[in-house]
């Protein structure tokens, strides 16, 4: 489910593209990256690196939360030439994955460049992801069962 | 007791090079791919990441083929990985209710908002082999699409009598305190429901649903409906320290299971329903179901019911309900006791000894 970015917070762009690239996977954004007009310069400010994040739920869905399990989760931050930081943690234990998703957070909070990026990379990954998420809910819906009643007996006159 | 016995490391690397040939099995039969059984043995990958307590489908798939296909030995391998790894931090609370669905049913209400979705079920084939699946299709297989989505809204079912009241209303206790952690705290009685549930989420599923099966069987006092099982994708999200706002982690894919239960009513409370919940990792409705029996069966003291049988007992189930846990107790017994018999041969030699005279004076008198 994205993110809804029509409320006031500050971060919500950020957010949104985020968990776009978090969803994105290493092939997409390897080829993003090939595609970008310079290479641009970075450093790792910290390193990719795997480890777990403990999903919580809760009872009944809506009860106290307890710990149903963990996550591998892949981490990573670098640094730009002009200093800009990008983030990024990207379920599953892909280091680059996480190491480009980070790169692209750095270079989306660029104005210069950020409705290119938005334009070229986040919304096209985006409508990848919604449609594939659209495929699997029709599909589902072409599951839901049409009741009908058997009327039994005379109609009453 | 043990005692070190030098001598086996030859036949010890023997045994594991046996292990990986046998692993490999016959050379000429293709080599088995990750992709291959994410893909096509998804529902083994679903199990070991719920009862791993593990989310990475990939290092379930591997666990399994190094496993040979026995889920229990990659459960442990699961356990065993995530202990190398650093934790970053606990997600906030997955949103079931937000679920994109793949499969929702209710046994309570037929018409409910957002309808019956049966999804990739198992439920309603007839249990034949299909012959047809023995030589690969060939043909690309596409499933039947809908114009649209199944409804948007898609309430839970437990919220739909709670505007009656007849439903018991599960709300966190004040202040939504941290729960309990059992990878970092020993089991501790008496156990919280969140301890509960921690551990039956990665507890074993046959040992489960033998339970659940028990209070069904009259070793409980469940009568309960399935009022409600949901299985499709929730997005986990996360607040990184250094971002201050949460973020999204991804998606995964997970199956709840909304148990209800006539309560005839105590002092305390009145006639209502109450309800137990299951919650797994992936594709795993027996294993929610069971779980979730078995949950309302450990509620026995919140509404004062008797602790008469097995599934109500916190200890007996809590303590015995992991499959790492117990597999790791019951092979010790293969490690060798060679002293530890010699000890107790000794012992019964000298028993039967004295038995038999006992015997023969008994004879003579």
């Amino acid at each position: 489910m994205p993110l809804d970015d029509t409320n006031a917070d500050p971060n919500a762009a950020r957010k949104r593209w985020m968990s776009v690239l978090s969803r994105a996977g290493r092939d997409a954004l390897e080829d993003a990256y090939e595609r970008l007009d310079a290479a641009p310069g970075y450093g790792l400010l910290r390193p990719p690196e795997t480890g777990l994040v403990m999903v919580q739920g809760r009872a009944n869905g809506t009860g106290q939360r307890f710990n149903a399990g963990e996550m591998t989760v892949t981490r990573c931050s670098v640094r730009l030439g002009d200093g800009s930081v990008g983030h990024a943690y990207v379920a599953g234990r892909d280091r680059r994955h996480a190491e480009l998703a980070a790169l692209f957070d750095a270079l989306l909070q660029d104005p210069a460049r950020s409705a290119d990026l938005e334009r070229d990379v986040i919304v096209p990954l985006a409508r990848v992801q919604q449609d594939a998420r659209e495929r699997t809910r029709r599909k589902s819906a072409a599951t839901k069962v049409d009741f009908f009643t058997m009327v039994r007996g005379e109609d009453p006159a | 007791m043990y005692v070190a016995v030098k001598g086996g490391e030859t036949a010890i690397d023997n045994a594991h090079r046996l292990l990986a040939e046998e692993r490999r099995g016959d050379p000429d039969v293709a080599e088995l791919e990750l992709a291959q059984i994410d893909e096509q043995l998804g529902l083994a990958v679903d199990r070991v990441m719920t009862e791993g307590s593990l989310y990475d489908r990939r290092l379930a798939a591997l666990a399994v083929k190094q496993a040979r296909g026995d889920l229990v030995e990659a459960i442990f391998l699961l356990r065993a990985y995530r202990t190398t790894l650093p934790r970053f931090g606990a997600s906030e609370p997955i949103d079931t209710a937000q679920m994109t669905i793949r499969r929702r049913i209710s046994a309570t209400y037929k018409d409910l908002p957002g309808g019956q979705v049966l999804g990739p079920t198992f439920d309603y084939t007839h249990r034949l082999i299909d012959f047809g699946l023995a030589e690969p299709a060939g043909e690309r297989l596409t499933a039947e699409e809908a114009d649209a989505g199944p409804d948007a809204a898609m309430p839970r079912v437990n919220e739909l009598l709670e505007s009656e009241d007849l439903m018991e209303r599960i709300a966190p206790p004040a202040e939504d305190p941290e729960p309990f952690d059992l990878t970092r705290e020993p089991v501790g009685f008496p156990a919280g429901r969140d301890q509960r549930l921690q551990n039956l989420a990665r507890g074993d599923e046959g040992f489960l649903l033998a339970l659940g099966y028990s209070t069904q069987r009259g070793f409980g006092r469940n009568h309960p409906f399935a009022g409600e099982i949901r299985m499709g994708e929730v997005t986990v999200g996360f607040v990184p320290e250094e971002l201050g706002f949460e973020i999204e982690l991804g998606d995964i894919t997970v199956t709840e299971c909304q148990m209800v239960t006539q309560f005839t009513g105590s002092r305390e409370a009145p006639p209502q329903f109450t309800q137990g919940y299951g919650l797994a990792f992936g594709f795993c409705e027996r294993k929610t179901m069971a779980m979730a029996l078995v949950d309302r069966a450990l509620r026995a003291d919140e509404y004062g019911e008797a602790v008469e049988h097995p599934a109500q007992d916190e200890e007996f189930v809590l303590y015995h309900s992991d499959n790492v846990e117990a597999q790791g107790f019951v092979s010790h017994l293969k490690l060798p006791h060679y002293v530890d018999f010699q000890a107790e041969l000794t012992l019964v030699r000298r028993l039967r000894a004295d038995h038999e005279t006992a015997n023969r004076q008994e004879a003579a008198e």
